[in-house]
């Protein structure tokens, strides 16, 4: 399956690379969206919760943008009829799409992050990226796991760009309490990350249960 | 090879197939008429092992469908209204991804397409090919893992008489397999059957000869 899911993960970031449909789009939402709140709070810093806040709730939705255009080629092209004839394991397009969102969100985190430290941030990215760091990779997983999922769920309605956020937005709560307790003492002064930890392992159960869901009934979305 | 007994298909009310029987022993050629809506691509995508029938019994180089479907992939080879290949990439990225899912030796891929006379272009984005040329290579996919069973959805639309002539060894009679044509083209599609199959509004019905064929139209 591995092999597969390379295979697949190969050819979509070929695709990507040569239509160039997610990632920018997703980098300049993002973006927009730090330059509107730099304006909208009229404020030339942010610390602490609501740092957090814009953090992730802008990572999140540009993540929906990606989310919404992972398996368009195949619903468009016939990929999905493609994989079906082939003797393959399904779950290997899903283990694929979820790889291919996480290495987008991490581009998008390495463009973003700089700007949003540059145009808000007030204590400054820094000495917050190691702890940072575990905080984003995990968070991602989280995301790419059921991003693939539900975008798989929708694909095939008309109502896609509804459903989508319908669905996913609900289910990604526990990651973004998770996360932005985990991140917000680190944009905050003088405060010390105390429950690292505990929202790390949070973020790590939370992975590893929506990666089980998804391997276990991802083959039967396919079916017929 | 392939045996259908009163197989029915549904879309939710509509019924797509309904009560269709046939037989087609190995290496033969089942070939599909009717008018648009007849049911003809159901029944390919039911054959492909693609669509649950609904009633009626099923079975397909040794699967029962649908509960064995899963035993036919890799064993067919689907030649459809669409071609199946990603349009951003070229002939042969595209064959290179399709031999991996079908653990075919890379080095086919360009066996297959210099079979249907894309050697030259297999480095061009599809998107920049002709219709004919995508024809060409949609075949080139569809025989690359060299499956017993072709299933042809108008495989010669688009192509010139010398791009038909070429791929005649491909997916025509000279390929060998056992295979199931659908087309509207009455004459050519005679000359290709050893077994002729008429469909109206999901319905079977006899086609013994050009006239009867051409009533189904009517």
């Amino acid at each position: 399956m591995i092999g597969t899911a390379v295979a697949i993960l190969r050819k979509d970031l070929r695709v990507e690379v040569r239509t160039r449909e997610s990632v920018p789009a997703m980098v300049l939402f993002s973006v927009t969206v730090f330059v509107l709140f730099h304006f909208g709070l009229d404020r030339d810093s942010l610390e602490g919760d609501l740092a957090t806040g814009v953090i992730w709730v802008t990572l999140l939705l540009a993540g929906l943008l990606g989310i919404n255009r992972l398996y368009i080629a195949e619903r468009d092209q016939g990929g999905f009829t493609v994989m079906r004839l082939a003797p393959i394991d399904l779950t290997a397009l899903w283990l694929a799409k979820a790889a291919a969102l996480f290495l987008y969100m991490v581009v998008l985190e390495v463009l973003a992050l700089p700007v949003f430290d540059l145009l808000l941030l007030g204590p400054g990215l820094d000495g917050a990226l190691p702890e940072l760091l575990p905080i984003l990779l995990l968070a991602n997983v989280g995301l790419a796991a059921v991003g693939a999922l539900v975008s798989a769920l929708a694909i095939e309605t008309r109502a896609r760009d509804l459903i989508v956020p319908l669905l996913l937005l609900p289910l990604l709560v526990p990651v973004i309490i998770a996360a932005a307790q985990a991140t917000e003492p680190l944009l905050a002064a003088g405060q010390s990350p105390d429950d690292l930890a505990k929202w790390l392992g949070f973020l790590a159960l939370y992975d590893v249960v929506f990666v089980l869901v998804s391997v276990a009934v991802f083959d039967f979305l396919l079916d017929d | 090879m392939i045996t259908l007994d009163g197989v029915v298909r549904r879309y939710g009310e509509r019924v797509a197939l309904d009560g269709v029987s046939v037989r087609v022993e190995e290496g033969q050629t089942l070939v599909v008429f009717g008018p648009n809506g007849a049911g003809k691509t159901t029944l390919l995508n039911v054959l492909a092992g693609l669509l649950r029938p609904h009633a009626g019994t099923a079975a397909v180089l040794g699967a029962e469908l649908p509960r064995e479907s899963w035993k036919l992939r890799g064993k067919v080879g689907l030649l459809a209204h669409e071609p199946l290949l990603y349009r951003e990439l070229t002939p042969r990225e595209n064959l290179r991804f399709q031999a991996r899912l079908h653990g075919v030796d890379e080095a086919r891929v360009a066996v297959v397409l210099d079979a249907v006379g894309m050697g030259a272009r297999a480095d061009d984005p599809v998107s920049e090919l002709s219709r004919g040329m995508v024809q060409r290579v949609a075949a080139a996919r569809a025989v690359l893992h060299d499956p017993p069973l072709l299933l042809l959805d108008e495989p010669w639309a688009g192509l010139d008489p010398a791009a038909v002539e070429l791929l005649e060894p491909v997916v025509g009679r000279g390929s060998g397999k056992t295979r199931v044509v659908v087309t509207h083209d009455v004459a050519g599609g005679l000359r290709e059957a050893d077994t002729t199959l008429g469909l109206k509004a999901g319905v079977a019905a006899p086609v013994g000869d050009e006239a009867a064929i051409r009533d189904l139209y009517r």
